[in-house]
């Protein structure tokens, strides 16, 4: 009945490695009921995992949040690639020089487009103190501005209703102007306000009393959220209105508090545009030198040829610094040596989004990272105290030829299913902890749960299962079989 | 070539600088097909030499040789396949595992020797079987009988086929006629060709093997062997036939 093996046979040759082939899914079955058997236990075990997991989750999402709501508003007032030119306070070396200071003209204009390839577009800017008036409304504009129809481009405009003046109108000085959806709401109301979309082209506008016809618009601009919010409130609006047709839209955020993100699309609203000429003729003794308070020379007089200021646009963003050069040489030419002007790019305010990003989830991760090693800690003890119990069981295990790795095997694959089974409920959590932070606190970025941040954080309570597992399988693998047989 | 081979086998432990022997200089051959008792008071030695006997402890001085291989160096890695493959294991207290079913605890050995689910399905079955357990195998430990706990550990020794049986006090945990009837198992198994080695300190049951050794003082003291005198097995009482 028994095959008797030739003495010279070495049974280590004979006997495979025990250990290897151990059937996971029965370890993982005991583990399973293990974690059954002590179901309030392991609910607890679990808690410090599941808030890691959870808080992981929501944190990440919160940011995700935040970057994506500031990167549209990057991007909707212009990106990376502009570059504003201003006018400046000399600085205090050329002090004495400051009568002999030109100004931005419209002279750097052409020297630019003559002599900087690294620029791609440039539009000189009028900047006019406005407050416009029609339909028996005041409203005084965030911005009304001369400039040149390529403007729309810099700006990241679109017309949506009519025309953008041309050069035409700009070489005739014309008195035409674009409106912005926000100079339009507040003069004849807004489509929520009035129930219908008003396009007031065609209508005479007075811009510091002078009559302006309207020949374009652009279209509403708004954040990603902001339009999906309107949107879902207007199909419930819809459904509702079957039963009481009263009802209108929900209002647009006209973004007025200075909120994050918002206010950089109300800014792009309450706009007027008109021809860069057409503001030189009619206003130019009431022109606007933003940044450049501290000095009266010319202000205002008849005749002077400054611009408000320049917006450029770079061929790439990668040349930045080299582009800034290239401008700055050539207006210090112009400008015959006399530094009275100043770049802004959006490059800092990029740099502000990345760090605060960056800030947020340092310690957003820090904070989850803590409750997933309380967590972990939570789960070594559990293990201990799981195999203490078990003392037993793993001297009758080796006795009947368990070998060292396979009872490390064992601890460990219940310790990560425990873990793992926590980084599921986590991730469960999340998403209801999502919902209630958003519910709690409407912010304009509507956190935004990533696959990548759901499958890290699970990895990470896998890991923790890994590491809190450890110390208790080799505890647990080194027992000596005879005096964990006698264990009582 | 005995199937295992002891030579002048120590063990000594140390405690607080004291020198303790539990195994003196033992000498001693178990052949195949034998059945023995060891038989001694507590703290003779006998749980340390099945415990060297066994693979669960190795000797500090001697040689062992089970089945053609020396083993006294072996790593605890190399002692775990032996005993998973060549050596059965009776306990006084059964030790079954209380959460699986007596099946899964029958099939415990081979989960540690890698067999298929369906082929350690049908040994373990083919296991209780022989022992008279079959329609026990779903029921959990603890809702069995002590006799037929012992006969499912029983089965658990026998599944992986192993050259040699040790049973540590077998009918310590139970009531003499339950005793009885697994000595009467142990009896059969043994006719049927089992190697089987019976430790225990109670000189009626040693009773009932051919070949008794017994262990005082960490040596053998004595030597009863009636297999030498002609006599295959030793007359058993009525109570015993099977």
């Amino acid at each position: 009945m028994r095959s008797a093996p030739t003495p010279a046979q070495a049974p280590a040759a004979t006997v495979p490695l025990a250990h290897g082939s151990i059937d996971l899914w029965m370890t993982v079955g005991v583990g399973l009921r293990e974690t059954w058997a002590h179901k309030f236990r392991s609910l607890l075990t679990m808690l410090g995992i599941i808030l890691g997991v959870s808080s992981l989750v929501a944190m990440s999402a919160l940011v995700k949040g935040m970057e994506v709501g500031a990167k549209e508003a990057l991007i909707a007032v212009g990106g990376l690639q502009k570059v504003r030119v201003e006018p400046q306070e000399l600085p205090v070396e050329q002090r004495h020089l400051q009568e002999q200071a030109v100004g931005i003209t419209i002279n750097d204009v052409y020297a630019l487009q003559a002599s900087a390839p690294l620029v791609k577009r440039i539009s000189p800017e009028i900047r006019i103190p406005a407050t416009a008036s029609a339909n028996g409304k005041n409203f005084r504009t965030f911005m009304c501005l001369g400039v040149w129809p390529v403007a729309l481009e810099l700006t990241e405009h679109v017309i949506a209703h009519g025309r953008m003046f041309n050069e035409l109108d700009d070489e005739m000085a014309r008195s035409v102007c674009v409106i912005g959806t926000g100079t339009r709401n507040e003069l004849w109301g807004s489509p929520e306000e009035v129930g219908r979309e008003i396009v007031p082209l065609g209508e005479t506008l007075y811009v510091n009393g002078l009559p302006f016809t309207i020949v374009g618009m652009f279209p509403h601009y708004e954040s990603e959220q902001e339009r999906k919010a309107r949107e879902l409130a207007r199909q419930q609006a819809a459904l509702q209105s079957t039963n009481a047709p009263a009802a209108t839209g929900p209002a647009r955020d006209r973004g007025r508090g200075r909120r994050g993100s918002n206010f950089a699309f109300w800014i792009k609203n309450a706009t007027i545009y008109m021809p860069l000429n057409t503001a030189y003729m009619k206003f130019r003794s009431g022109i606007t030198y933003s940044g450049f308070r501290g000095s009266s020379s010319g202000e205002g007089n008849i005749g002077d040829p400054r611009l408000s200021s320049l917006e450029l646009k770079i061929h790439s963003v990668d040349r930045l610094a080299e582009s800034l050069q290239q401008i700055r040489n050539v207006l210090m030419t112009t400008h015959r040596g006399i530094e009275d002007f100043s770049f802004r790019t959006q490059e800092e305010w990029a740099e502000n989004i990345n760090a605060f990003i960056r800030n947020a989830r340092r310690s957003g991760g820090l904070i989850a990272g803590i409750s997933l090693l309380v967590g972990g800690i939570g789960i070594m003890n559990i293990m201990l105290a799981s195999i203490s119990e078990r003392v037993r069981e793993i001297g009758i295990r080796k006795s009947v030829g368990a070998a060292t790795a396979d009872i490390f095997i064992q601890i460990l694959v219940e310790s990560v299913f425990i873990a793992m089974l926590g980084g599921l409920a986590g991730l469960l959590t999340s998403v209801a902890l999502v919902r209630l932070i958003s519910s709690f606190s409407p912010t304009e970025n509507a956190p935004i749960i990533t696959v990548l941040a759901l499958s890290v954080a699970f990895g990470f309570s896998v890991l923790v299962g890994v590491l809190a597992g450890l110390f208790p399988a080799v505890k647990a693998a080194r027992l000596n079989p005879i005096q964990a047989l006698r264990y009582e | 070539m005995a199937l295992v081979e002891l030579r002048s086998v120590s063990k000594i432990y140390h405690l607080g600088g004291e020198e303790i022997r539990a195994l003196d200089d033992v000498s001693l051959d178990i052949h195949e097909g034998e059945f023995i008792s060891i038989i001694g008071p507590s703290g003779s030695g006998k749980s340390t030499l099945m415990h060297i006997l066994g693979c669960l402890d190795s000797p500090t001085h001697g040689t062992i040789q089970l089945d053609g291989r020396m083993i006294q160096d072996a790593s605890t890695r190399e002692l775990a396949a032996i005993r998973n493959r060549k050596i059965g294991f009776v306990f006084q207290f059964f030790n079954l595992l209380p959460k699986l079913s007596v099946l899964q605890n029958v099939e415990l050995p081979m989960i540690y020797s890698g067999i298929a689910t369906r082929q350690r399905h049908q040994r373990a079955l083919g296991a209780l079987q022989a022992v008279d357990l079959a329609n026990r195998a779903k029921h959990r430990p603890s809702q069995l009988s002590g006799g037929q706990q012992q006969r499912a550990a029983i089965a658990r020794a026998l599944v992986n086929d192993p050259r040699i049986i040790f049973a540590d006090e077998p009918t310590g945990n139970l009531d003499s006629h339950t005793g009885e009837a697994i000595l009467a198992l142990f009896r059969r198994l043994s006719r049927e060709g089992r190697t089987i080695v019976l430790v225990t300190h109670d000189p009626e049951i040693a009773a009932v093997t051919p070949r008794r050794i017994e262990i005082r003082d960490g040596k053998i003291a004595e030597k009863v062997d009636l297999t030498l005198a002609g006599l295959d097995r030793p007359p058993a009482p009525a109570v015993l036939a099977p």
